[in-house]
């Protein structure tokens, strides 16, 4: 294997192992720290068919956004769904050995990375241009983004462009990563680069505002049923507290717990 | 002091304003003293070593509350929340965008919990928590009324009010409290209420109410206290018991109580219904509160609960209660089921006055004569936090059906503003979130003037001439901002004073026959 190769292989695993780990960490927070109130924010769901309904919307539809932005939720809706669609197009390189069938029908998913790119410059455009935007933006945020595109339109030039670089290369080395069979990547500057940067990102996604992914599914304003009055929800440490702190509050307030 | 504030103009629609850096920056509300936060367990001056006390809370809080630390992580800053807050509308300062107002939390946040802040603070915006920056949080946490519009807006559900909340803890935990509220706070939890009127005072506050209603109406009402082995509980902001327009709320209770006959009571013991503890972000302080409400129910033998017109109350009853003290249904534990075995399960516990109402209009148990309204043209203001975070008879959206619905019901000129300042989307009085105070009128002016806005094109086009509400904070707050924009301070009134006004009432027998027209306080 050439050295780049080696390099690239080893960089991929310690990102993936950050990754893992990382997001293992943060997602067992969010599931051990409880939610003590009960905060739905309106529209509520009455039932928990109601909750899984708006979490899809929220996430397939970004429904919150849309009612707040049309021009945020187009970019960014544009961008997410295109950056979907050409994930599941990449399925086929880290496909060991003949892809099924059913691949082939994403073929034309390649074109969603005109979506991908086209909302990540209207993204970029808004933090720049929009006043108030740029004022809540770190340099962190356009980095993402720039990132983000970087890693969309070497893609595009790959692919629609006569740069192309060598698929079954890519596809021995990025399967080979999956089954531990490594192999050669290819070395043109575009694949190095969209590698490169697709590496980054995945290791900064737990260590970044990349955590909205899973945080949505924690977030308590639109995860909760609204049914306070039916059930009685209760975390743990208040149910300690009620058992400690009754002594304490009836000292305090002399006649208050009998 | 508040005439010197510039009032924002009122535009035929509400356009962005430009950002105008530290034009809101201050010292804030006054701070609290030794005197009102040791009751709360608080220190009484800003401590020693406030920083390391300070991470130390914020450590803690996000440890107890997923919504603070899912909420601190997950912002990716996309600014769709940068132009929903009434505050920066109507003031432009940067800091009032909810994001910001977020970021200076969780700007330390970073700095002292996240791997990038650590070791990349300039690259992330982390940010060190030192006294300029404790200023800021006092300052601009005291200009968020905790309303939850950003919250709706938010693609991922990100609620300011919990990022508020928790600062305001942190703050009272280092010793730089706000003296409105925990001054307010201490009454509530010595005497009763946020005025902290006695016992005696209430009684005889009561009874010059019944001597007043019987007057006017020539039926004899009662506004009982303390009645043991009543029916129903009330539970009213202490404002209904003494100020216009609320009073004329509690009359409207009282009427619709004797109308169906039930046997009702006040408690001297729980004689508020708004619990601040929620603006502070003290759990413990909110359940303090929320237990001397379950004690009077208990000690009072009751079978329901019935909250009045408030706002934040609203939420803390219909969202919180049932977790802070067992009023509600469904619980296993011996703690809340002590209380719900005594409480009658075939009613919601806590019920609202609305849906008490609502229910007893659809079962044509009270009856209306709508013309006693005809000379009001009205309008309902949501307010923010029984919008936002609660529900009213149990059907999706409730909350905004059925006061609307019990408007209607008494008069026969009803007009929304416009829809996107209504209902899930409210405009905030301006005044909620413990910031109802004098010493913090410019905010509460520039606040009011999104609502305002709404107000005012429906007075040029409808002729609105009655803003109706179903909270203590809200009228008080027009009362006092109404004026500023050139509308009448009396056209805020309880939802309950138009029941109270149309309500038909069966007079006792051998009394005149001939009506007496309902008294229009309010009106001239």
């Amino acid at each position: 294997m050439t050295g780049i190769s080696i390099f690239f292989t080893v960089l991929f695993y310690l990102a993936s192992i950050v990754f893992i780990v990382g997001m293992a960490r943060k997602i067992y927070q969010y599931w051990v720290t409880p939610a003590p109130l009960k905060i739905p924010t309106a529209p509520t769901p009455l039932t928990k068919t109601g909750v899984y309904m708006r979490m899809a919307r929220e996430v397939t539809l970004f429904e919150s956004l849309f009612k707040s932005n049309k021009w945020t939720w187009l970019f960014g809706w544009m961008f997410h769904i295109g950056l979907f669609l050409v994930l599941i197009r990449h399925i086929r390189y880290f496909w060991p050995g003949e892809i099924p069938e059913i691949f082939l029908l994403t073929q034309p998913f390649k074109y969603a990375a005109f979506a991908m790119v086209i909302g990540l410059v209207g993204l970029i455009g808004r933090r720049i241009f929009v006043e108030r935007v740029r004022y809540i933006s770190a340099p962190s945020d356009y980095l993402m983004l720039l990132m983000l595109l970087i890693i969309g339109v070497s893609g595009v030039v790959m692919t629609f462009t006569t740069n192309h670089t060598d698929v079954v290369m890519v596809k021995d080395f990025a399967s080979g990563l999956i089954t531990f069979n490594w192999a050669d990547m290819p070395t043109e500057i575009q694949w190095v680069i969209h590698l490169l940067m697709v590496i980054v990102l995945i290791a900064i996604f737990p260590i970044s505002k990349l955590l909205h992914v899973p945080g949505i599914f924690f977030s308590p304003t639109r995860n909760q049923v609204d049914d306070a009055r039916r059930r009685r929800h209760i975390s743990p440490w208040a149910l300690e507290q009620e058992a400690n702190n009754d002594e304490k509050l009836g000292q305090t307030l002399g006649k208050d717990n009998n | 002091m508040a005439d010197e504030y510039e009032v924002p103009e009122l535009p035929t629609y509400i356009e962005i304003p430009d950002i105008n850096e530290g034009i809101m920056d201050g010292e804030g509300p006054f701070k609290s003293s030794e005197e009102f936060q040791a009751p709360l367990g608080f220190p009484g001056e800003k401590v020693e070593n406030w920083k390391e006390k300070a991470i130390d809370k914020m450590a803690d809080l996000k440890s107890k509350y997923r919504s603070v630390q899912v909420f601190l992580d997950m912002c990716v800053k996309c600014g769709a929340c940068t132009d929903k807050c009434h505050y920066f509308l109507g003031t432009s300062d940067p800091k009032n965008m909810p994001v910001a107002r977020q970021d200076l939390f969780r700007s330390v946040y970073r700095r002292y919990f996240t791997f990038s802040g650590k070791y990349f603070p300039k690259l992330v915006g982390a940010k060190e928590l030192d006294d300029e920056m404790l200023d800021d949080w006092y300052n601009y946490y005291h200009q968020c009324s905790q309303c939850r519009r950003c919250s709706v807006f938010c693609p991922y559900g990100i609620d300011t009010a919990e990022i508020s909340m928790a600062a305001r803890e942190v703050l009272d935990v280092v010793g730089v409290g706000q003296k409105y509220c925990n001054q307010i706070l201490g009454k509530a939890v010595t005497v009763g209420n946020n005025l902290g009127l006695p016992e005696p005072a209430l009684r005889d506050t009561l009874v010059d109410l019944e001597e007043e209603v019987e007057e006017d109406t020539g039926v004899p009402i009662k506004y009982p206290l303390d009645q043991k082995g009543s029916e129903i509980l009330l539970v009213t902001p202490s404002a209904d018991f003494f100020a216009e327009p609320h009073i004329d709320g509690l009359i409207g209770y009282g009427k619709v109580f004797h109308q169906d006959g039930v046997t009702w009571t006040l408690s001297s013991y729980a004689s508020e219904a708004a619990n601040f503890g929620m603006f502070i972000g003290s759990y413990d302080v909110m359940r303090k509160a929320a237990l001397r409400i379950r004690k009077a129910a208990l000690d009072l033998e009751v079978s329901r609960i019935i909250v009045g017109e408030c706002g934040h109350a609203w939420r803390v009853a219909y969202s919180f209660w049932n977790t802070l003290s067992g009023v509600g249904s469904g619980a296993s534990d011996e703690f809340a089921l002590k209380l719900q075995n005594q409480l009658d399960s075939r009613y919601p516990q806590p019920q609202h006055i609305i849906e008490y109402t609502y229910n007893l209009i659809q079962e044509g148990k009270i009856e209306f004569d709508k013309s006693e309204n005809d000379h009001r043209t009205v309008t309902f203001h949501d307010s923010c936090n029984v919008a936002r975070a609660t529900n009213m008879g149990g059907i999706p959206n409730g909350q905004f059906i059925l006061p609307r619905e019990v408007i209607k019901s008494v008069c026969n000129n009803y007009v929304d503003m416009e829809r996107g300042t209504i209902m899930e989307s409210t405009f905030c009085c301006g005044g909620g979130g413990g910031l109802l105070t004098d010493d913090l009128m410019e905010i509460r002016i520039k606040g009011a003037m999104p609502r305002m806005q709404a107000l005012k094109e429906v007075e040029k086009s409808d002729g609105v001439d009655t803003l109706a509400a179903i909270c203590a904070i809200c009228k008080s707050q027009f009362t006092k901002v109404l004026p500023k924009f050139d509308f009448d301070p009396y056209m805020i009134v309880s939802v309950h004073q138009l029941v109270s006004d149309a309500i038909v009432l069966e007079k006792p027998e051998g009394s005149d026959s001939e009506v007496e027209e309902s008294t229009e306080v309010t009106e001239e």
